[in-house]
């Protein structure tokens, strides 16, 4: 029988049985696509490459190459749904200018060569700047993106082989105040709740997050929430209405930097109202005071570290009553009556409130304070750890937890705990077998500080992985120019070329995804496994093998033993050493490649939904709650005051200029550019203008304007009543496209706490051209 | 060169843990249910003669998580008939 009759009958076959078991079992459906795609193809098990909802794909395997992808049924996340960009996954493989052979450049030019050639080149470079100008003049610069295997290595090899802290991932530049913000409030990093908390919930806001756009399969969850339920609310508090603004019960648009006011205000009201949960206050919760006027990190080797200070509930009250819901109206544009409204439905006992936030957020110069808030206004009214009350922060990119995170592959973190502890670093080395004063004791450069450090000279190494900081600096124009000056050598591994391998002396061809095995981490605590289901193209090595390789040039064979077949296995297994434990316990690699991901903490094999709370968490010391994160088992709640940002609209540059994402397209675009139906449903980057403003200029639809702010310049087309709409002054931007680099406009200042940049919020001047 | 196909049901909470192991048989194809979808697989089986189909068939009984197997579809090369509808 030939193979496409034996397809057809096994089609057949499957059909069959679909039908009688949807005549059998009530309810019972199965994929359409299951049934259409003949039997050859073989589905496999992934999360989806791009966003930190972490979506689970089954990818169609035929012949060696990807040729299908529909959403995973079993997958707790998504439930068999995907965005437009999960739909088109596979196809970011196949972009006709995949990096395939290493490039180094000589004479100016790059040139073709074996990839073991390259990978030499990298070792002896590294090791002439650390013979040369010390161990803290080389430095690794990861992401998000990264696998955990990837950023496991990176750390291994950097702080406790090589021996210094010069490591980071932008994840510094998506996630970094979400971490701060919940180190400082409750001691231990990532979200309380899940997902779930979707299904329990009756409350939504969103808090300056476009999750329409920008988390489409968590955003259809809440639609379907709302669909069954007539008492959902959701209120879209932002500065530019959106496609989320159009599907809320309420859109609420503030200046910029007041939601530092309007989140007091919430809470003035609710302690005014006699809203807040005495009980959970007085047993779950301390208050304490930071610093103020802390500064916007704008200056070299700027500083800062938070102090707290313990106070008392009147304290709290006395420093809440500058907040009046009048008074913020004022400042904020939301009027005193849309407040109150806020804070009755935070107050309702019998309402459950989930707040969601992402960049909006975080980057912002007041970011950790910002997450600060949203916990109070939840730790007011003890909502918070239960099914259906979460505050919970979204994030980017698919393992920005999983492993810049939990993996910590920041300049002070370790994969258990912070350099700065003497504990935590014999632990690493007790992990590694490398000495302990091999770990350096002291952070050195967070992202923004380490490309000055590279602009200034005192980092002349630096190896980029899985991300593109030539597009997504703030104020890029400095750091562009410092990563081409003389002397500096770089390294890019990467899958495409992009602005980043253009000033590079070296490039190495990444594997892909699903061209190597690998795990990611999402926001709600779940760790995925993907396995290696295509071969990848060319010499292209995945960035943990390339890792390895380097290691081992350089001497650290006894490290990094593994051979290439199991190498991902036995790092899990080490890696997984770290966190054993309740808090944190780890799935087992059988788990994990067994099922649609697991969330830890998973003691005894069993995931923890909603941690701090005792019904669910084995963790918990006393119940009903256990903040046990803080050494007195209490969540912090933060007197936190509202602060101007470093830079606000003048007569010269008039404009607030914002940046953001769009939905077809993956951060800077360098793979979901090179899919066909995305890059024609969004080809090109805009200038988002509001109506009247466009008018005052004389600039209709599709004209250009030119962009200009202190740093920059930049001339692109308007867009007038397009799918955004900002608020009067305002400009949004999305820095998708290399062809528009917004950043040579954005500041580089940061929050002096998490260090992370804030994007959404300059001065600029627009002009018709 | 039999090819048929089976509703699979799991024994109670075990669906992700048969499918594995279904799954994890080369002769074996299993669709599973939309979520929420109930406690049902599709199973489909391709084997090369009777003896590997039988061979199959013991080691199917011998699934722990198999609650039941249920024969909808069936398809012999000898007679070329395809067999709707033996559950």
């Amino acid at each position: 029988m030939d193979l496409t009759r034996r397809t057809m009958i096994r089609g057949m076959a499957a059909q069959a049985a679909m039908l009688m078991a949807a005549r059998l079992v009530p309810g019972v459906r199965f994929s359409a696509i299951a049934e259409a795609r003949p039997a050859a193809l073989q589905w496999k098990k992934a999360p989806c490459r791009f966003c930190g909802t972490g979506c689970g794909v089954l990818v169609g395997i035929e012949g060696g190459r990807a040729v299908a992808v529909k959403g995973d049924p079993d997958s707790p996340v998504n439930r068999g749904l995907l965005c437009v960009k999960g739909y088109h996954v596979v196809q970011a493989l196949y972009g006709e200018d995949r990096l395939q052979k290493a490039l180094v450049r000589r004479d100016g030019k790059f040139v073709e060569v074996p990839i073991q050639e390259a990978l030499d080149l990298v070792a002896s470079k590294m090791k002439e700047s650390i013979e040369q100008r010390g161990k803290d003049s080389v430095a690794v610069y990861g992401s998000g993106q990264w696998t955990i295997p990837d950023g496991y290595v990176a750390s291994k090899l950097v702080k406790g082989c090589i021996g210094t802290n010069n490591l980071e991932a932008n994840a510094r530049l998506c996630m970094a105040s979400a971490v701060t913000g919940f180190l400082s409030s409750f001691g231990l990093d990532e979200p309380m709740g899940c997902y779930q908390d979707i299904d329990h919930g009756d409350t939504f806001v969103l808090w300056g997050n476009n999750m329409a756009e920008m988390h489409p399969v968590l955003f259809s969850r809440i639609l379907e929430r709302k669909q069954a339920d007539p008492r959902v609310r959701i209120i879209d508090l932002a500065t530019r209405s959106t496609r989320t603004s159009l599907a809320a019960d309420r859109s609420m648009l503030f200046n910029p930097q007041t939601d530092l006011a309007i989140a007091n205000a919430i809470c003035q009201e609710l302690i005014a109202q006699d809203r807040i949960d005495q009980g959970f206050m007085e047993r779950f919760v301390s208050i304490h005071r930071g610093k103020t006027d802390i500064g916007y990190g704008l200056e070299d080797g700027f500083s800062f570290s938070d102090e707290a200070t313990p106070a008392s509930f009147e304290e709290l009250v006395e420093f809440l009553a500058d907040y009046t819901p009048e008074a913020v109206a004022e400042l904020s544009g939301i009027s005193a009556k849309d407040i109150r409204y806020l804070a009755s439905l935070y107050g309702d006992p019998n309402r459950n409130v989930v707040s969601f936030w992402c960049m909006g957020v975080n980057q912002h110069t007041r970011g950790t304070w910002m997450n600060n808030l949203i916990y109070n206004i939840h730790l007011l009214v003890g909502k918070i750890s239960r099914p259906g009350n979460s505050p919970f922060s979204l994030t980017g990119q698919p393992s920005a937890c999983g492993t810049v995170r939990e993996v910590g592959t920041l300049t002070h973190k370790l994969p258990k705990g912070v350099v700065m502890n003497e504990e935590h670093r014999q632990k690493a080395a007790d992990i590694w077998q490398v000495p302990v004063e091999n770990i350096q004791p002291k952070p050195t450069y967070h992202t923004v500080e380490m490309f000055r450090a590279l602009d200034r000279g005192d980092i002349t190494f630096l190896w980029v992985q899985v991300t593109n900081p030539m597009v997504t600096m703030p104020k890029l124009g400095r750091y562009r120019s410092g990563a081409e000056k003389e002397g500096r050598f770089l390294v890019v591994s990467d899958v495409y070329p992009t602005p980043t391998t253009d000033v590079a002396d070296v490039v190495l061809p990444s594997a892909m995804w699903i061209e190597r095995e690998g795990f990611y981490g999402n926001s709600e605590r779940r760790t995925q496994h993907f396995e290696q289901m295509l071969e990848p193209p060319g010499e292209a090595m995945s960035d943990t093998w390339q890792l390895i390789e380097v290691a081992r040039r350089l001497g650290y064979e006894k490290q990094f033993p593994w051979s290439e077949e199991e190498h991902i296995e036995s790092i899990w297994n080490e890696y997984r050493r770290f966190h054993a434990g309740p808090k944190h316990e780890m799935a087992t690699y059988e788990m994990l490649r067994e099922r649609p991901g697991v969330m830890w903490p998973c003691p005894d094999g069993k995931e923890t939904l909603w941690r701090y709370n005792a019904t669910y968490d084995p963790a918990c010391e006393q119940g009903p709650f256990d903040f046990y994160g803080k050494p007195d088992h209490r969540a912090w709640l933060w007197l936190r005051p509202y602060e101007v940002p470093p830079e606000v609209p003048d007569d010269d540059y008039p404009f607030w200029l914002d940046t953001g994402r769009v939905l077809e397209h993956w951060h800077t675009g360098s793979m979901t550019r090179r899919v066909p139906i995305l890059h024609r449903a969004m080809p090109k980057a805009y200038a988002e203008l509001h109506p009247d403003d466009a008018a005052r200029l004389g600039v209709r639809h599709g004209q250009r304007v030119r962009l200009t702010s202190r740093r920059g310049a930049l001339e692109l087309e308007a867009s007038v009543g397009g799918r955004g709409n900002p608020s009067p002054g305002q400009v949004f931007v999305p820095f998708f496209d290399e062809g528009f680099l917004i950043n040579e406009l954005t500041l580089d200042a940061f929050c002096p706490i998490s260090k992370q940049p804030d994007y959404k919020k300059c001065a600029v001047r627009v002009e018709k051209v | 060169m039999p090819i048929l196909s089976y509703l699979a049901y799991p024994a109670a909470g075990r669906q992700a843990e048969l499918k594995h192991q279904l799954n994890s048989l080369p002769e074996c194809t299993v669709h599973a249910p939309e979520a929420g979808g109930g406690e049902v697989l599709v199973l489909v089986t391709d084997t090369p003669d009777e003896k590997a189909e039988k061979d199959l068939r013991v080691r199917l009984e011998g699934i722990e998580d198999l609650q039941c197997l249920a024969l909808v579809f069936g398809h012999r090369e000898t007679d070329g008939a395809a067999v709707e509808g033996e559950l």
